[in-house]
This record gives structure tokens, sequence and C-alpha cells, in this order.
């Protein structure tokens, strides 16, 4: 094989710490190489115009660079070597950068590691055969998990781009948290106002399947080639023939059932809709209060239920769906205030979240629309507000900033002006983080327009005196302890990632970080992506955002989907496991230990069994490999000859 | 303790002392945020000269002796709500209670008054294996010179069986003084030179 290696200067990132000059030169020395040089550039077009000069000049069938990450230029460098002839497998990376020139400042240990490293890419590029990829069909269909606003607006951007989107939501309607604000900033645009359209729109389009009060069950396949089971909780209503009239909630003699869209405040019947605008607008039944489930005589909405909808029988069914990409939108949950004893969270009843006084505020929420402590249902006076509840506290485990905290305390502060003029607010915070567009101007409002006091300190503790609260605090500006007396101390809960979300990211084998939120593929250059390919992320379940982060997200995702979509075929990857049938001896070992499915039995004539890698699913993570006994499985551009040859050339 | 209203941020830094505070507490000074949890909670911060979020911002910026003559290291009565509430797990009364140590070491304590509380009250203990109240607050009247304070109390006590006139003994009083000898030892070890007896850190009941 004629080699030729090409040393990247990269400026002075590794010519400051390496001697590359030296590097190329010596390489020369190497077996099979028969060209070396160094460059300054090698990424840029001149640098791969000298790789392309050098392969028809000098005949070159292999090429090695030197330079940074794979993960940065193989890409650039594979299709440099493709454009001038040479099969793309026939091209090794030397990562001399990220290894080498910016973790070790001894110039002359860093030239011979260097050394070292391109040595062994040259002794793995002899034994490297020309590798081709397959094309595998893409199936144009989309699975949205999550019906919030982020995952609404990427099914909506889908379905506009003609494609037939698949959309699961846990909860019996869609809307997601924000369905219950009452308000959003910096606009005080009426939430369910700008919201509900969309999901009306969800609802009517003929490209879009609603699977409302579902959940994924498990999902197999690959990218272009996804199936998914999804389980459809019983709800024992017939939604497909429920009008949603609502007959059955109104005489429902179960009462005490939890509100669970209202945030605990009020109550509601065993059989519900959660909400007028609840898209899709059927009823659902609670098992846990209904009592005819619980085997107490009733059966009442059965008997009232005009078109006979009422199923007490109903069980769980698994639904099966095809598609060829997957988005993630399956947003966030709130931080449990308990946690903080000192503001008697759970105790005290008029010690609220963020999320309850948005339902408090909500013309559809428990009170109507009118501002009432949850207590004895006065009017309160005094409202104190106090941020960081569970963010920014490592303490609580929550040591990231939720982001939408001190922009939601300035909103619900704004609102309760326009609700009570004769009230006053208190927001004690420790700093105002409102970096979007006309965010800090909103906030300035609140204080300068609105008079809220804003006091810079965290809360000590929170004490009943009376029928009020008093809460002890500190001014840090001043150095002071301050108390504010309150009728009403709402607390800005911080974000956490949605309950579930470890298990959802196992099924679609995407990561999540150490506080449950996924991990996107890159943080600057891939936000939407994940590292699966196929699997596209938006909205919270990434990372704490507000609504315009989310619903830019949602379309960002529905952007990368569409571009997948615009192929009928996607090309496969050739570096998959390969099974050399002559020495494989079918202990199934393989199919054992592979974690994707990728490997299955194949009968020969005369039914000798065989192990079989499909192409397609395979992951190329090499377990296989590494566990073969006769060694006939082989990992395809990481076979057990190339490694060895990399060793061998270290230790040699 | 004259507040200096400009003060200038290289010059005053004692970074030795910020390592000195980090090393006797175990703690991590930079990791406060200044989120003011600890004033809020403390239950003497009316009393205190600085309370306690700035003696920790003091710390950051390394003001040596501000910090060692403030009043407030002495108020402190260890009761650990800073510690509690937090959110940065930093233990704020250990870094109190290590200025405290520090004070001695130097030999500059600035509430001599207290000090000798803490003296008299652990050399009570060492005697008589639990605190002999009868002996120990006219013993600390007479260190601190004021022989009278609280002394129309003693009736009203010794009625109601709060105070006597013999110390209740506990059993093996010599192994409770052999705690403290067992302390010194390991302190004066520790630090390599004599201190001023008896330590109130690891005794304090």
């Amino acid at each position: 094989m004629r080699i030729g290696v090409f040393v990247c200067s990269c400026g002075t990132n590794i010519a400051g710490t390496v001697d590359t000059k030296r590097v190329a030169s010596e390489a020369l020395s190497f077996a099979d190489v028969v060209y070396a040089t160094n460059y300054m550039y090698t990424c840029s077009e001149p640098g791969q115009q000298e790789i392309q000069k050098a392969i028809t000049e000098h005949g070159l069938q292999g090429v090695v660079v030197a330079a940074c990450s794979p993960r940065m230029h193989e890409p650039t460098f594979r299709r440099a070597v493709e454009k001038a002839g040479l099969n793309r497998y026939m091209f090794e990376m030397a990562n001399i950068r990220e290894h080498v020139s910016w973790i070790g400042t001894d110039k002359e240990a860093n030239t011979r590691k260097a050394l070292d490293l391109v040595r062994m890419a040259v002794a793995k590029l002899r034994f490297n055969a020309p590798l081709f990829s397959s094309k595998a069909p893409v199936n144009k269909r989309l699975l949205v998990i999550g019906g919030g606003v982020a995952g609404i607006q990427a099914a909506l951007d889908c379905a506009e781009g003609g494609m037939d989107v698949v959309m699961v939501e846990r909860k019996q309607y869609i809307g997601g948290k924000m369905a219950k604000l009452d308000k959003t900033f910096p606009t005080i645009d009426c939430s369910s106002c700008i919201l509900g359209p969309k999901m009306v729109d969800v609802s009517q389009n003929e490209k879009i399947t609603l699977y409302a009060a579902s959940q994924i069950e498990s999902i197999n396949g690959y990218i272009g080639n996804f199936t998914v089971d999804i389980r459809k909780k019983a709800t024992y209503v017939n939604w497909d023939a429920c009008t949603g009239c609502g007959a059955c909630v109104e005489k429902c003699p179960s009462k005490k059932a939890e509100d669970y869209f209202n945030e605990g405040l009020g109550q509601a019947r065993a059989i519900n809709i959660p909400f007028p605008q609840a898209i899709p607008k059927k009823a659902a039944i609670d098992a846990q209060f209904c009592r005819q489930l619980n085997g107490k005589k009733c059966g009442v909405c059965a008997k009232i239920c005009p078109v006979k909808a009422i199923d007490f029988e109903m069980k769980d069914t698994i639904v099966t769906e095809k598609v060829g990409a997957i988005i993630v939108a399956t947003g966030y949950d709130l931080f449990d205030y308990s946690v903080y004893g000192e503001y008697g969270g759970g105790r005290y009843p008029d010690v609220i979240s963020g999320i309850q006084y948005e339902r408090i505020l909500s013309a559809s929420g428990p009170f109507g629309g009118h501002i009432r402590r949850p207590s004895d249902g006065r009017e309160p006076k005094d409202i104190v507000f106090i941020s960081c509840v569970g963010s920014r506290d490592a303490s609580v485990g929550r040591p990231y900033c939720s982001g939408i905290c001190c922009m939601y305390i300035a909103k619900q502060a704004i609102l309760t002006k326009d609700h009570m003029p004769e009230s006053n607010s208190y927001v004690f915070y420790m700093d105002i983080r409102s970096p979007g567009k006309n965010y800090d101007e909103f906030v300035r409002r609140a204080q300068e327009e609105y008079g809220v006091q804003y006091i810079r300190g965290r809360v000590g503790k929170i004490y009943q005196r009376g029928d009020r609260m008093v809460v002890q605090g500190a001014d840090t500006l001043l150095g002071v302890q301050v108390e504010v007396e309150a009728d009403l101390v709402v607390l800005a809960t911080g974000v956490e990632s949605s309950s579930g979300a470890g298990e959802l990211a196992e099924k679609l084998r995407i990561s999540y970080d150490q506080y449950g939120f996924y991990m996107e593929s890159h943080p600057k250059l891939r936000p939407v992506e994940t590292n699966t390919a196929g699997v596209y992320l938006a909205g919270a379940c990434q990372g704490p955002k507000d609504i315009p982060s989310s619903v830019a997200q949602g379309s960002a995702a529905a952007s990368k989907v569409q571009s997948l979509f615009a192929h009928d075929t996607i090309e496969t990857n050739p570096q998959v496991a390969l099974v050399n049938e002559r020495n494989c001896i079918a202990c199934g070992k393989c199919i054992q230990v592979c974690p994707f499915g990728a490997i299955q039995w194949k009968e020969l004539r005369g039914g000798i069994k065989k192990a079989e890698v499909l192409q397609t699913v395979c992951q190329g993570c090499g377990v296989c490999n590494a566990t073969c006994p006769p060694k006939a499985i082989q990992l395809q551009h990481a076979t057990d000859n190339q490694i060895l040859a990399e060793v061998n050339e270290l230790c040699a | 303790m004259e507040r200096n209203n400009i003060l200038s941020v290289q010059q005053s830094r004692d970074s030795d002392f910020i390592r000195e505070v980090e090393e006797a507490s175990g703690q991590n000074v930079s990791k406060c945020y200044q989120c003011g949890n600890c004033m809020a909670s403390c239950v003497y911060t009316f009393a205190y000269d600085y309370p306690v979020t700035q003696i920790m911002r003091l710390i950051q910026l390394g003001q040596r002796d501000t910090v060692l003559s403030s009043r407030s290291i002495w108020l402190c009565a260890n009761c650990q709500a800073c510690t509690t509430r937090c959110p940065n797990n930093i233990d704020v009364a250990q870094v109190m209670e290590a200025l405290r140590i520090m004070t001695r070491q130097a030999d500059t304590v600035s509430q001599p008054d207290i000090q000798a509380f803490y003296d008299e009250f652990l050399r009570s203990v060492k005697t008589f294996g639990r605190v002999f109240e009868t002996g120990l607050l006219p013993v600390y009247n007479m260190r601190v010179k004021k022989p009278f304070t609280d002394f129309d109390l003693a009736p009203r006590l010794l009625k109601k069986g709060k105070i006597t006139f013999f110390p209740a003994l506990v059993k093996n009083r010599k192994k409770i003084a052999e705690i403290f000898e067992v302390t010194k030892r390991e302190c004066f070890s520790k630090a390599g030179k004599a201190r001023p007896e008896p330590l109130s850190s690891k005794t304090d009941t």
C-alpha cells in the first residue's frame, strides 16, 4: 500500500507544542509511507487540495491526517479523499491536538507521542479495506412524544409539510404546562388564547393522529424505520363515542377527586374533563376515586351518558405505529417545595407554588379568576414571592438556574396589582435573570410602574402570626434582617426533569444528564439532535426553557425531521459487525449480548444455523466482536487485526 | 472597627487568611454566593456588628483584621441555623468556630468576657463532670469584674431547686477530665505549639 501522511500545524494550536515538521519527516520512515508533509491548516480548501494533489501525483492508496479530533474533521477529509478517487474508509486520522498539543507543554514528549499516534494510524491503515454503504428506505411518518407547546409546534410544522404525525401524550389533554398558565410574559398574552388555536389545529389536522392518555411502551428499530408500541391507558370512556357534553361530570357523585389540573387547589369529580378548552374534549374516569370501580354501587355516569360511552370494563390496549423519526418533547415538572420545611410548604395552606398561583389567577381556575387565599377564601392584601425555590440550591440537589422563575414572578406580581390595585407585592430574589427580548424592561416595569418591592436576599423562615404569616428574610444590600407580614406566599418553584424521563430515555436509547434532562448531541452546534440518529429533542425535556425557546426548538426539530424526510432512502453506516460464516460456531453469544437486537439466526441449506447481523439495526458498538469465542464476528473498520496492529506499533 | 467606605481590593486582600480559614474550617468560602439565607436565619443578627453574610463576604475579600476583631464571631451561639439553611452546603457555623479558634491562637479575642465564660464553663465540666452553676457563675462574675450580675436571681433559683449548694457529681469524673487531656494533647500535636487552655472547640458540650 502507498500511504501519504499529512501533519497539520493548526496554526499554533498544534505547532505550538508539537514539532510538526519533525513528525512529518520521521513519518517517512514508517512502513508503506511514500509521502509525508506538514501543512498550516490541513482542513482549509488549499489544505484539502494538497491531499488530493498528492493522491494523484504519488499514486497514494491510503491517507493519514494527523490533526484534530475526528469528531471535528473526519467527514471533511473522508469527502476530500473520496473526491480524489479513494474509498472514504481508506483514511485514518491521528488526533494530535485534543490528545497531545492541548494537554501537554513538553514539546519533546509531545512530539514523541504525536509520532506514536501517527505510527499507529499508519499501521491500522495498512489493514483497512474499502467499505460501501447500502441504502435503507425512510418511513416518512413522525412520532412526537409529548403534547406541550414544543411538541404541538413540531407536529404542526411537520403536518404542514405534508408528513404524517403521530402524537403521544401521557395526560388526557394536550397543551402541557402552558395550558395551565393564565398569562404569558413579557406581553401578558392570555395563554389559552394563543395556545388554544394550536391545540385545535392538532385535533383537526388530518395528518396528525393523537393518542392522549397514552404512553410509550417500547421502541425498536433505527433511523427511518422505528416500530413503536403505544399503551393507551384505560379511561373507562369510549372516546370514539364521547362528545364531551359533560353531563356525566355534572352528575358524578364522587366529588372529592384530586384536581390535577388545578394543582390540588380545587376538587374534581371522579369522571372529569379537566378544562373547558381541553383537547381532546373527552371525559375520563380517575379509577382511584370512582365509586363503581372501587366496588361500590354507582354507575350514574353510565346511566346519564346520552351516547353510552362509559365502559367500566375497559382495559389498557397496545397499538403499534411505524415511524421514521421521533421528536421527544416531554417537558418538565416543578420542584416539590415541601422539601423546604422552613417555608412551611405543605403545612401552611397559604404558602403555594407559582403554578398554583397561576391557576388562582386564571379565569378557568378554582376561584374563577378572583385572587383568594386557599385557607379561608379571603382576598390577600400583602403577597410575598420567593424566588429560587429549588433552583440554584446545591443543598437540595438543584444547583442550576431554572431560567423562567424571575420572569414569571414579575408577571404574577404585575397581574396581582392589576387584579387588586390596593395590594402590595414583595419579591425576595438573589439575582434577576432576564436575558430575553424585552424581558428586563418587563421586570423594571414591575418595579417602576407597578410598585413591586424587590428585596435582595433569601428567606430564612416563615411562621404564622394570627391569620397572617411572617416572612423572615435578609436584605443583603443593607446587611439587615427583614420581616414582611404576608397573607399569601408564592414560592417560585424551579424546573426539574419530567417524571419518568429516565425510563423513556432508556427506551429511546438517548442519554440524559444527572438531573434527568436529555442530552443534546452538541451543546452549541447540534442543539436538537441526540446521539441516537433519528431522535430529536424539543422544549424543556432538554433543559429549563421558556415558551419562545420551546417553540423555537419545536420548529428546529421539525426542520431536522423534514430534511431527513426529504430523502427517500438513507445511507447506512458500513462500520458495523459482519459474520464470517466459515468461523461461526453458532453459539449464539452475540445474539445474547447485542444491546440493539441487531443479530439473529440465519438458516443455511441443510438446517445449519449461523449468526447474521442486520446491517441497518447494528450501531457498531463492538460488544459482539469482543464476545465471539472464535472471533467470527468482526466490527468493520475496527477489526481485531486493525486494533492489534495499532497495539503492536505502540508496544514496539 | 471603623468602617471605611473605600476598600482597596488588591492591597487589603490577605490571601493567607482565606487559606487559613478554609483549612481550619474545611469549607470552601468561594462557594458562598451571598444569598443572605444565613443572615435571614440567624437569631443574633440583631446584635451582630457584621451579619454573618457579610462575615463570609469579608473572608472572601481576605479582610483578616475586620473579621477577627468582629463581635459577631463571639456572639455566634453555634445553633447552626446558617449551616442548615445554606443552599451551597457551607458549614457556616464551622467557619465561625474556626474564626474563634484563630483569634484564640493569635491571642486577639475581641470579647474577653465571652471567652471567659467558655473557659469557666469547661473548667466546671472538667472538675465536676457536669456544670455546677452555683460555682460557675460567681467565678465567672469575678473574672469579668461584675460580681453582682444576676445575683438577685439566686434565692428564687434555689427555692425552685434549679441550683444547689453542692455539685451533683457524676460517676467516673476522672474519665471526663481525661477527655479534656486527650483533646488538649491532640490539639497541641496538630498545631505543634502551645495554646491557651482549655480549648473550647472540641469539648463544647
